[in-house]
Order: C-alpha cells, then structure tokens, then sequence
C-alpha cells in the first residue's frame, strides 16, 4: 500500500514495501519518498519487524536453518575426516532460533536506519486506499491518518494460505510461524510439495526430528519434474516419510502443549481411504495468497485477478491506473523471488525518476531449492522445452556427479546431477540449466550470467574447468546426449 | 604390421630396435601412439586417441621422493596435488564447520580433536581407488600401459627398465611427453634434501607433520600451511617476498591476512640458511631475516619445502632426439598446436613451456591434440581465460586478467573495478569474522565494458567462479552481468550486484539484503 503524508506537504511518491531496495532508489533522486509496512500477525499471533518475507520470514531465516541441517550431517562427515568427539551429538531449537531472530533483528534495524538515512519516511501502519492519491495509515493503536502522493508502488507481497479445513488456523502452524517458534516442533507434519514444503522438511529433518511431508499430486509443480522427484527420493532416502496423494481433512487438537500433540485425519485423492495420524506440529506450506483484497484497490479502480487476487501489470511495472504501480509476489505472471522483486523496483525507480529506459528482464531468472540435496535452475525444465521447441530441436545433455567431498565419508555417489538443455536450431543455444548437489546455488549462478550472454554448448565446452570442483562437471565434454526424455 | 607386443620387430631380432635415422620412410611402428607420462594430459590424451580406435600405449612411471615416497598410475593431480589437496582442505573446513555447529544449536562435547591417520587413511584409500579406476579405464579401451621409465633412442623409440629390470622397447607413429614436474629442493640449504619433505610425501605420511615449518609462498605452499593450521597444527609459513607471485595480489594479500588470523604463522620476508637434526628427533631450522639483517632459529618436527616445481626431463634423454627445452625452466617449448621442434613429438601438461600449469587444461589439450592427429580436427587449446582457485583456508577464485595485468595492458584510465566487501550469510549466526571475503570486477571502461578478470574470495570459491568463466569466454560485459538476476541468499549473487568502484573511493562494504 501505498501512503501519503497529511496537510501540508505531499508525497512524490510512496510506497508499501516489504523490502526497502525501491525506496531508498526514489529517495536518492531526491523525491519525497514514504513506506508503510504493516505485519499481520498470524493466526498463532506471530509477527515481525520492517524487511518483508525474505528477511522476517522467508529466505534468510530459511537457509541459515538448512545450514545448521547442513551443519549436522557435516559433523557426521568430519569423523571420516579424522574429527573426533562423542557419538551422541544433539541439536538444541532454542540455541538456533535465537540466533537466527538476533540476526534478523538486527536486519530490522538496520533497514529501519537505511531509511532515516536516506530522509525516507516509514510509518509502521496498515496502509488502504481511500480515493484517488490518497491513501489511510491505520497503526497499531488504531490510530488513522491520510496521506496523499503523486504516485503509488503497491508491494504488499503475500501470506501462506490455510487449507479451509477444521482446526487449520486453530492448530497449524505456517512458515511464518516456524521461524521463530519458542519451541522445537517435535514430530512434524508438512502439508505441500511447494520448495517451502520441502526445504523446511528438509531442515526439521536434518536437524534430527521425525518429519511426514503429505503431498497432494506432485513435487514442485512448475519445475522441472525430473528434477523435482530426484529431490524427493534423496530426502526419502535420508530419513524424510512422504504420505502421496492424501489431503488433511480435519486437524484436532489430542493434547495441549508447546509442542502438543494433534490428530491430522486424511482422504485419499485417489479413492475413499482415510488415514489418521499423530504429530507435535502441522506445518502448512501448499501455497501462499496476494495481500490484495483489503488495501482498497476497488476506490481507485486497480484491477486484480479475481481468481488468484494478483496485480497484472505491463511490462513497466505499471498496473491499469497510470500512477499506480505494482512490484514483487503480488505480481500475475511474474516469479516470486527476492531478487526479481528488488531488480524491478530499483529499475522501475530509475525510469520513473532518473530518466532510465531498461525495463526489468524476467528472462532467465536463476533460482535455487535449498533442500538437503540442493538445486539450482535457469532458463527452461525439459519439458517446457520439449513444449516450446519440439522434441527433435532439443539436445540434453547429462552427468552424474560424485562430489569429491563425498568420497572420504562414503556418502552418494550417484545422486547429484547436472543436466544442460540445448536449442539445436540456434547454434545449440544453452536454454536450460539444472544442477543438483552442494552449494547448487553459488553453481549456478554464473552460468546464468553465462546464459545471459547467450551461451552455446560450444563455448561451454571450450571453457576449461577448475579442478576439483562440482561445477566443472556442468562443462565437461563427458556430458553425453541422451535424446529427449529418455 | 605389428608384432605382438614386446616381441623383436620382424627382420630385426635384438638390433631391430636399435639404430634407425631419423630421415627417409620410416619403419613401421607398434604403436600409432606413445604416451610418455600417465597423469591428467596423458591419460585423457591416450584415452581419446583410443577412442578413434588407434593403438595406445602409457608408459607411466614415478621415481620414490628423496624421502622414499612413490604412488600409482594418474598422475601429481590424482597422488599428489589437486585430489588429496582438496580433501585435506575439506578436513580442515570441516573443523571450521564443528565449530560453527555449535552456535547453530549442535551441541557437541569439548575437547574435539584431530587425528592424522584417520584421515590420511581415508585419503589414500580414495587415491587408491582412483589409481585403480585409471588401470581399469585403460584395460577397457585397450590402451597398453607399461609401468616403466622411458628415455628416448631416437624420434620414434622410447625405451627403458620395469622395475623387475626387464628392457622394454616402445615404438610410434607418434610420441606425446607428459611427465608433469615433481617438487624442487632449495639448492643453498644445507640439510634441506635429507631433512625435508615436499608435497609429494605430505599427502601419504602415515603419522602427523606436527609443528610444521612450510617454505614458499606458493599456492602448494599456502594451501598445504592452511589445512595443516585447520587440523590444529602448529604451522608456519617462510616466505622470501610476495606471496602466490603471478597472482593478483591485493586478493593474495587478503589470502595470506586470512590465513594470520585464522592462526598460520608467517615468516616474512625470510629465507633459510641450513637444517640441522636435533638428538630429540626434532628439525632446527635457521633462516635469516631480511628486514631485520638477523639470525634467527627455531625447532619443527616437519620441514616442508614449496618452493616451486620443476620438469624431470633429465632421464628423458631429449637431447638425444632433438626436443628443445627452455634453457632456464627446463620445460619442453611447443607451439599452438602442442607440437614440439620435432616432428611427430608433441607435449602437454605442465612440462610444457609457457602453459597454466593445471589439470584441466591439460586435460583439454591432451583431449584436442588426440583429436588433431587421428580425429580430423584441427581445433587448437584456447588457454585465455582459465578460471582457477586456490584452495586456501578462505578460498580465492579467479579468471582473466588480475588488475596489474588489466592496467598494464590497458592504463588505469582504461579500466574499471568494481568491488565489494560482502558477508556470507552462513557467517552471521556463526559469528565468523568476514573481514577478508571480498570480490572484485576488472573490467573496459569504454562503452561495451567487457569484463577483463573477476576475483572471488570467500567460501566455496570455485564454485562461484566456474560459471563466470563461461561468461567471460561469451565476452560478458558489466552491463549483461547487471542484468542477471541474483539468487539468494548465496554469495554469488553479489557478483551480479558489482557496483562500487574503486575510482569512487566509497566504502566498499555491502550488506546482502
């Protein structure tokens, strides 16, 4: 939402913002710049400080968790390499959870210092629309006040959705609730085969608890499936329980208790089979809903998609009212990624006020899945290549992979795997990149620099490797083609 | 046309082998290829040329180190250098790690330490098994491999002794040298020789270095000092002046600040004068110290040279058959297309002249030469920008030009560096002490700003690195960088959010969200 200030002086422009990037941008061309941000809490009566999803509650709380994960299955390996101290090692909850609430506080902070010093002004208040350029601040107290800009960036982001089902917001816990929970979860249910599911099962496991992920259909929908099922089958081989096919059908509640203990009663997709089960905490991760539909979009006429609440927008970031503007998770069509978000409000800031014509590039955005076996993409997954160039015009080529770190401690070695999609009709352009192993996301994103420039297989395979590295194996000449899909 | 193998050439009996000319139509040969040299470039050489169904020969041998040490087939990288490098740097991130582990809620009983064999044991069996790969892969496409050390008898001949003492002739179309380099002694050290060790023995010691004194300043040097610091060894470093020479060094000085605080010992500016034995069984090393004109002496269990390597072509005999060296390296002079100044002879790897010395690229050449002489084409080694990392404590990563190169090619009014000072996120919770993780673009400053060389250090360092280097060889620019998007939360992302440069003179340091 966007705000605008009272009486006397008016806002150039305004935002809500969960991250601070566009704002400060506005405010160093000296444009009187305004965010509100507004938490709330959850239906556990979570909450949390100034920085949006990525910060409080979403990628930096979410990875240092799957590297404490990391961390343990570390220990176990550093024993090979000569380490050594008592078998029994345990992780304690509260210890990592403090700190990594320490930390992001200290983000809040410091994004709450960013802002002054860039004379951005921040009102912690849940701002609406009330008329054309103005806009209500509501704050804690109930306080309201009325703000008026010349323009509006709308970058409300989402919240995770509930199933609609008994006992859900009575119950479940969601992701933003994990992060900061005073107590171990204990034995946990995840509900979802989104990466939210899977990466926090991922880590609950690896920090020792015992983890059910239940998935409706299938994994990671939107990504590449073959992909998406060697994830699965690694976290199933590493100690994680998949119910497929099942949907919760009630949540009670057996005992009280941090953690308690609740009953999840399911139904079979596939026929009348019920299953029930008893675990700590419900984690529900099946997908994530715009904050939309009460910020007063219909006073000044911004058009949303009725279905999914999303704000489309042209490719300049611009909704249907001209001044009005939308950027991040609340945007159709466009990925739900922290470094998108903060690309396209910088960019869309230097075109609205520095003159700048380079509009946000969406095309081959690079992301990573921080599961225990992690993995990293840009470009295409084989089957939206197959779709778009037809089977014959794409060549694939694969590798297995035994990380050399891997070897003295025994682990997998035939897990990780890289795989490049070549467009044969454009000098074997490379469209699709997809590797899976440690430290996916550093791989990765270099060769979507690479990609970028418009890499061919030709130039990968004139490109010499460093050694030992996973990496080198995206570039080595033993990749063989395998045909499509086979 | 050929005998079965070993057995006396047809119409010769013993003198078939022996004296041949160089000129005029040469006989027929046993092999189409001979490779000298069963390490990285040799074996992917040997092992492409066997893909295009020609007869391959490896003759692969390794002379015990002055200390007695010896390895099996594949080379430095796989017994010596890059294999057991890396995984002895992984034992010693891996203490870094356990520590970490406890902030992250592990807990874990105090003391925790280290035990040498364990991990050595657990190294060279890997080795091991790695050697053996290589004997198998031969085996399956029948590439024959003679385990003895060859010298040539003429342009076509390599003969030489099984360790059994049995004579062995070898005959070919086409003969490709790849005996790599082994570890030089300090020549002015009196005690250096039969006191010290070098990399080639490190790696399969059975019972821990101890207090070890490291000499150089190379990457080999560097690297061995900052996993010895990493498994709790008391650990120093002699260095006589710059540090990785040849490397850019605003990022070699980073590397060795790293290592200081991290709890190597430096010796600065220092050099050694002898090596003594001491009745406890101990090394007393003098050195003098050139900044102070003094003496100075301490005592180390290990003594470990690192002073640079050097090719053993001595026993090669090449001479003999006209291959000319480089009369200062001793390395083999090729030409682009790897070809010595004899016919039919050709070199890769790190005995070649003027060449990174680094197993990928002689992977890659050895691979295209094959492929020249019997696959038809005519593709030559593209050794520009080479991406390569080294492997110390705080990892450093790098491709293209280091920014000394980049200005003397160029002129500082001609380039542009972008840097940053960064923190990876999985430093915060552990409170770990980023000072030295830093990264760096070198780029044109004219319109297109093509990217000259990127520098990267901080953790996982190679891996950062290695699809950058893909992009440079697409000729990246600074603009096409900046239109990547980030992933995130890693430490690569910051490379494509490279905006401060050093002509600004602004604080460099960034935070990550």
């Amino acid at each position: 939402v966007t705000a605008y200030m009272s009486k006397n002086s008016s806002y150039d422009a305004s935002i809500v913002v969960a991250t601070p990037s566009s704002k400060i941008e506005a405010a160093k061309y000296e444009k009187k710049v305004m965010v509100l941000d507004f938490v709330t809490p959850t239906p556990q009566g979570s909450s949390w400080g100034l920085g949006g999803t990525c910060v409080n509650v979403g990628c930096i709380p979410k990875k240092l968790m799957h590297q404490a994960a990391l961390l343990g299955q570390a220990l176990q390996d550093s024993r090979k390499f000569g380490w050594q101290f008592t078998e029994e090692v345990k992780h304690n909850w509260m210890t990592m959870t403090e700190s990594v609430q320490n930390y992001i506080g200290s983000l809040n902070w410091g994004y709450r210092v960013a802002l002054r010093d860039n004379k951005v002004t921040y009102e912690n208040a849940y701002g609406e629309f009330v008329g054309p350029h103005t806009i209500k601040a509501t704050n804690k107290k109930g306080i309201e006040k009325l703000y008026t800009a010349e323009r509006f960036i709308i970058a409300t982001g989402e919240r995770p959705r509930y199933l609609g089902i008994p006992g859900d917001k009575e119950y479940c816990l969601s992701s933003d609730d994990l992060f900061s929970l005073p107590y171990c979860p204990g034995k946990t249910l995840v509900v979802g085969a989104s990466y939210v599911a899977l990466e926090c099962a991922g880590f609950l496991a690896g920090l020792g608890l015992d983890v059910t992920v239940m998935v409706r259909s299938i994994l990671l929908r939107g990504f590449d499936q073959d992909m998406a099922n060697r994830i699965g089958e690694y976290m199933k081989e590493h100690g994680v329980n998949f119910i497929r096919e099942f949907v919760p059908i009630k949540v009670e509640q057996v005992e009280e208790g941090t953690p308690g203990i609740l009953k999840v009663t399911a139904k079979s997709t596939a026929g009348d089979q019920m299953i029930e089960g008893e675990y700590n905490t419900v984690l529900l991760a099946i997908g994530r809903d715009p904050c939309t539909r009460k910020i007063g979009l219909d006073k000044v006429g911004v058009n949303i998609n009725e279905k999914t609440g999303k704000i489309p927008v042209n490719d300049e970031e611009q909704t249907n009212v001209s001044y009005i503007y939308a950027v991040g998770d609340i945007l159709q069509d466009k990925l739900e990624l922290t470094p998108v978000a903060i690309q396209a409000g910088r960019l869309l800031v230097r075109r609205l006020y520095a003159g700048a014509t380079t509009k946000c590039d969406y095309v081959n955005v690079p992301t990573t899945v921080f599961t225990p076996l992690e993995y990293g993409a840009c470009g295409y997954s084989e089957e939206t290549a197959v779709e778009k160039f037809g089977e014959e015009n794409i060549e694939v080529y694969h590798s297995h992979f035994w990380p050399l770190e891997w070897t003295v401690p025994s682990r997998d070695n035939n897990k990780c795997y890289a795989k490049i999609i070549c467009n044969i009709q454009d000098n074997e352009r490379v469209i699709g990149f997809h590797v899976l192993g440690p430290n996916a996301g550093e791989v990765t994103q270099g060769f979507a620099a690479a990609i970028k420039c418009g890499l061919t297989k030709e130039q990968l395979d004139n490109t010499v490797g460093i050694h030992p590295v996973c990496a080198e194996v995206c570039i080595q000449s033993h990749l063989k083609a395998h045909g499509i899909l086979g | 046309a050929l005998g079965a193998e070993g057995a006396p050439r047809s119409g010769g009996g013993a003198a078939g082998w022996g004296l041949r000319s160089g000129a005029g139509a040469a006989p027929e040969n046993e092999y189409d290829l001979l490779v000298i040299g069963g390490g990285s470039g040799g074996l992917a050489c040997a092992k492409e040329a066997a893909q295009f169904g020609r007869k391959v020969a490896v003759m692969d041998y390794v002379e015990p180190s002055p200390q007695g040490t010896s390895w099996g087939l594949g080379g430095t990288c796989v017994n010596v250098g890059c294999i057991p490098k890396k995984l002895m740097h992984q034992a010693a991130l891996l203490g870094s790690a356990l520590k970490d582990a406890q902030h992250y809620g592990w807990n874990i009983s105090q003391p925790v330490h280290h035990t040498w064999s364990v991990m050595a044991q657990g190294v060279q069996n890997y080795v091991k098994s790695l050697n053996w790969g290589h004997r198998v892969q031969l085996q399956e496409k029948k590439v024959k491999y003679f385990n003895i050390k060859g010298s040539f008898s003429d342009p076509h001949t390599v003969c030489g002794l099984t360790k059994a003492g049995k004579e062995t002739v070898v005959t070919a179309d086409n003969i490709v040298i790849a005996t790599g380099g082994r570890p030089k002694y300090p020549m002015d050290v009196a005690g250096a020789l039969e006191y010290g060790i070098t990399s080639d023995d490190l790696f399969w010691l059975k019972e821990s270095p101890g207090k070890t004194l490291v000499v150089g300043a190379s990457y080999v040097s560097l690297e061995c000092a900052g996993f010895l610091t990493g498994i709790g060894l008391d650990t120093t470093v002699m260095m006589r002046s710059v540090p990785l020479r040849g490397f850019d060094q605003q990022m070699a000085s980073l590397v060795t600040e790293h290592m200081e605080s991290y709890g190597t010992k430096f010796l600065k500016r220092c050099f050694p004068t002898k090596v003594e034995k001491l009745k406890s069984n101990r090394l007393q090393v003098t050195w003098k110290n050139a900044d102070l004109d003094t003496e100075e002496t301490d005592s180390f269990d290990t003594v470990m040279w690192a002073v640079g390597r050097a090719p053993d072509t001595k026993t090669l005999n090449l001479e003999t058959v006209g291959v000319k060296t480089n009369s200062e390296t001793g390395k083999i002079i090729v030409d682009a297309s790897e070809a010595t100044s004899v016919p039919h002879i050709y070199a890769v790897g790190d005995i070649t002249e003027g060449r990174p010395e680094l197993t990928p690229t002689a992977i890659a050449a050895g691979k295209l030469l094959a492929q020249r002489l019997f696959g038809q084409s005519s593709e030559l080694m593209d050794y520009d920008n080479v991406p390569t990392t080294v492997f110390a404590p705080l990892e450093y990563g790098c491709v293209g030009l280091s920014e000394e190169a980049a200005v003397q090619r160029y002129g500082s009014d001609n380039i542009e560096v972008y840097h940053a000072f960064y923190k990876p996120l999985e430093f915060t919770v552990a409170e770990r002490d980023a000072t030295q993780c830093y990264m760096k673009m070198v780029c044109l400053r004219e319109r297109e700003q093509r990217i000259l060389g990127l520098h990267f250090i901080g953790p996982n360092a190679g891996e950062v690195i290695q699809g950058f280097a893909l992009g440079i060889k697409c000729g990246a620019t600074y603009p096409q960088m900046m239109k990547t998007v980030g992933i995130h939360p890693t430490c690569a992302e910051e490379v494509t959010k490279l905006h401060i440069t050093k002509r600004s003179g602004l604080d460099a340091t960034v935070t990550g969200c």
